[in-house]
């Protein structure tokens, strides 16, 4: 008995977790960052598991765990989906990265999926979205609808997507509202509704009547709903029960579909390692409803630049622009390459404030 | 108090709390319509007998070395009534000192970089400490106060490192260090591969030792209990207070920095903002449970590890909430510091009866 599981053990150790339990179910296990009732983020990815249950039915098998701190933690909860025998496990938070490709290295035979990440093998993909697509149009309401011309933004961490996205959403409020400026408060975390809570009322007290997020609970929105005129945006979900003010709008992280075309090419057996980076146009990233909060001719301007970028036609990061420290980014008309954008660790001209360093 | 029937019982609740949590967990996990006694199994079973406890054994050490060793050292402090509730803190400062010198040694391959990683973690844990024990001999502030604040400023200090001074130049520009799993004369391994062993996990066996030799042996160890019963007595004794209070912080910040350092250079890897997940914390825990023993805090280290891992094999393989799983780990606490109560109630009770 010892000596079996000892073998056991050693085969399963060896990689070889796939070819020794022959199961007829695909098994796809899912690591959340948050609790999947965040409302947010998390809540997002937990929709796009129960789209997959949805669609493939009997024919898959779906686990999750939630709250998993990021570190050393992560590395055991994603080895434990891998032992317990699953096809293939996305790992939906940046933080899990290394985590990620450790596991990866130990079962080859499984395939992996890490969300927001640049660290890929042969059975590791990265797949994210372009969130900051939505912030443009974001951006567009933000500018127009503030009376203050103060805008608050409340930052996780400051890596490049967040940046990107700050960068985003200022580019089309200023080009709509030249006096706008941005205040931003660095929350360092996705998920905390006191510190959220805390970071949208100080913005509010400073003046700042329209309130962008980047972290992922409704407590923005609730702060604000207290606090008179706001305008705030569901963020990575829709938060509807805040509509149709504070809530005006929000980007929708939308991981249903490529949940479910993954999970199928694993059952086809021709999931292959790739990058993916989606946007408006592959319906990854969604702006939510539109409210009545929004005058009707904002609101058309908002959906025309919505789906300028669907088409290509508008790339939101187009010269002429400058970096915040006045020297040249981009040329007139020039867009900015992938690269430039994963990497981003600059604000642009206009923004006051720095990066924390 | 008498001393025969109250030992035994002292030896006796942290089981009991062990055995009502189990049943008011029970209760918890049946309400959110999950099989109770499943449950509970796969938390306290599975990790160590089943079907892949090959893995998780190694794991279970590897999560209570780091408990273990912060809980010996806040136990003494809190033997002698000096709360130190900031091992949080001192835990990053350890991790930050101790990855800073194996970040400023990179690429080098000396074998003196560890030895030197495992001072300047200790002394960044016993800096820390040193904070709020200054503070509370020269201007009598309270040190549970002032320890936990600190806790915060070293959250602070840990984001700016991670976003700045330490943060990886190959990095692409994403916050956190090098990993130092990848660098090798840095990294912590397993002392035998797969074992778990690493020098953490040595490290908080030898400090049961020492600490059970202190108490028990040690004149130093004398004066804590001392103090911790009887501050006036110790006082006759020649205890002085001010010397206490230096030496429990220190050697709590210490162990606490180690432990942080041995931490990063193994498990976890790297100085990341979400480096600590609250061993700090979770030790105040384990030192209780362990009834401030330093066999004790071994075994409640161990029992503290198993319902973490098993609380995430129940989240994976039966979807409970990680949150009950939270609640889960709360109540041992609760039931214990419930039954310590109770306990001492009814010995009062018989002994007015006698009377």
């Amino acid at each position: 008995m010892k000596f079996t599981r000892l073998l056991t053990g050693a085969v399963l150790a060896l990689g070889l977790a796939g070819t020794a339990i022959a199961e007829e179910k695909t098994k796809v296990g899912f690591i959340y960052v948050g609790p999947i009732g965040d409302g947010g983020y998390t809540y997002e990815h937990n929709q796009g598991r129960l789209a997959v249950e949805e669609h493939f039915g009997d024919k898959v098998e779906t686990i999750y765990q939630e709250s998993v701190p990021e570190g050393a933690d992560a590395e055991r909860a994603i080895t434990q989906m891998a032992l317990s025998g699953a096809d293939i496990i996305f790992t939906t938070s940046f933080g899990f990265m290394d985590s990620t490709v450790n596991v990866a290295a130990k079962f080859p035979d499984v395939k992996f999926e890490h969300a927001t990440g640049y660290k890929r093998a042969d059975n590791l993909a990265t797949y994210s979205a372009r969130f900051y697509e939505g912030r443009s149009v974001l951006g567009v309401l933000a500018g127009r609808l503030t009376k203050t011309n103060k805008i608050g933004y409340i930052g996780s961490f400051p890596i490049p997507e967040v940046i990107r996205g700050i960068n985003a959403a200022y580019i089309q409020a200023k080009r709509v509202n030249p006096d706008i400026e941005f205040n931003i408060i660095w929350a360092y975390t996705w998920f905390d509704p006191a510190k959220e809570a805390d970071a949208a009322t100080a913005l509010i007290e400073q003046g700042n009547d329209v309130i962008l997020q980047h972290t992922d609970s409704t407590a923005p929105s609730a702060a604000a709903k207290t606090k008179g005129d706001i305008i705030t945006f569901g963020q990575a979900s829709d938060m509807a029960e805040y509509k149709p003010a504070p809530r005006v709008s929000s980007i929708i992280d939308n991981w249903g579909p490529y949940y479910i075309e993954r999970v199928g090419a694993v059952m086809d057996g021709t999931w292959e390692s790739q990058d993916t980076w989606a946007g408006i146009d592959d319906g990854m990233v969604v702006i939510g409803e539109i409210t009545d909060r929004v005058p009707a001719e904002v609101k058309e301007e908002a959906l025309a630049l919505r789906d300028a970028i669907a088409s290509g036609e508008q790339h939101p990061f187009t010269g002429p622009l400058n970096k915040q420290d006045g020297s040249v980014w981009l040329e007139e008309g020039q867009h900015a390459d992938d690269d430039t954008l994963l990497g981003m660790n600059f604000y642009v001209e206009g923004i006051k404030g720095t990066i924390p360093q | 108090m008498r001393p025969q029937p109250s030992r035994m019982w002292v030896y006796l609740t942290p089981l009991m709390a062990v055995v009502i949590t189990m049943i008011a967990g029970g209760v918890l996990f049946a309400a959110l319509g999950k099989d109770p006694i499943e449950a509970i199994a796969t938390i306290f079973w599975e990790p160590l007998f089943g079907e892949f406890a090959f893995y998780y054994r190694p794991q279970l050490l590897v999560k209570a070395a780091p408990l273990v060793l912060i809980a010996i050292g806040l136990s003494l402090g809190f033997r002698a009534g000096i709360w130190n509730i900031g091992a949080e803190g001192q835990y990053i400062l350890g991790a930050i000192c101790g990855a800073g010198v194996a970040l400023a040694a990179y690429p080098s391959q000396s074998a003196l970089i560890f030895p030197a990683m495992i001072v300047a973690g200790a002394f960044g844990g016993w800096a820390w400490g040193m904070i709020p024990a200054l503070l509370r001999v020269k201007f009598g502030t309270n040190e549970i106060l002032v320890s936990l604040m600190l806790v915060y400023v070293a959250e602070q200090l840990l984001a700016a490192m991670s976003l700045g001074l330490m943060r990886n130049p190959e990095g692409h520009g994403f916050p956190g260090s090098r990993n130092l799993q990848h660098y090798e004369a840095a990294h912590n391994a397993d002392l035998i591969t797969g074992s778990g062993l690493h020098w953490g996990v040595a490290a908080a066996l030898i400090a049961v030792i020492f600490a059970y030799i202190l108490l028990n042996r040690h004149i130093l160890g004398y004066h804590i209990r001392l103090t911790g019963q009887a501050p006036r007595a110790a006082r006759f004794a020649g205890v002085r207070p001010n010397r206490l209070i230096l030496f429990c912080l220190g050697i709590s910040g210490a162990l606490a920095g180690l432990a942080g350092m041995f931490e990063v250079a193994g498990p976890s890897g790297q100085v990341s903002i979400d480096f600590n997940v609250g061993y700090g914390f979770t030790a105040i825990i384990v030192a209780f449970l362990g009834r401030l023993h330093p066999v004790g805090i071994m075994l409640a280290g161990l029992l503290m590890a198993l319902t973490y891992i098993g609380g995430e094999i129940a989240q994976s393989n039966l979807q409970l909430p990680a949150a009950a799983i939270q609640l889960f780990q709360g109540m041992l606490l609760f039931f214990l510091l419930a039954v310590d109560v109770l306990v001492q109630f009814r010995l009062r009770l018989k002994r007015t009866e006698v009377a």
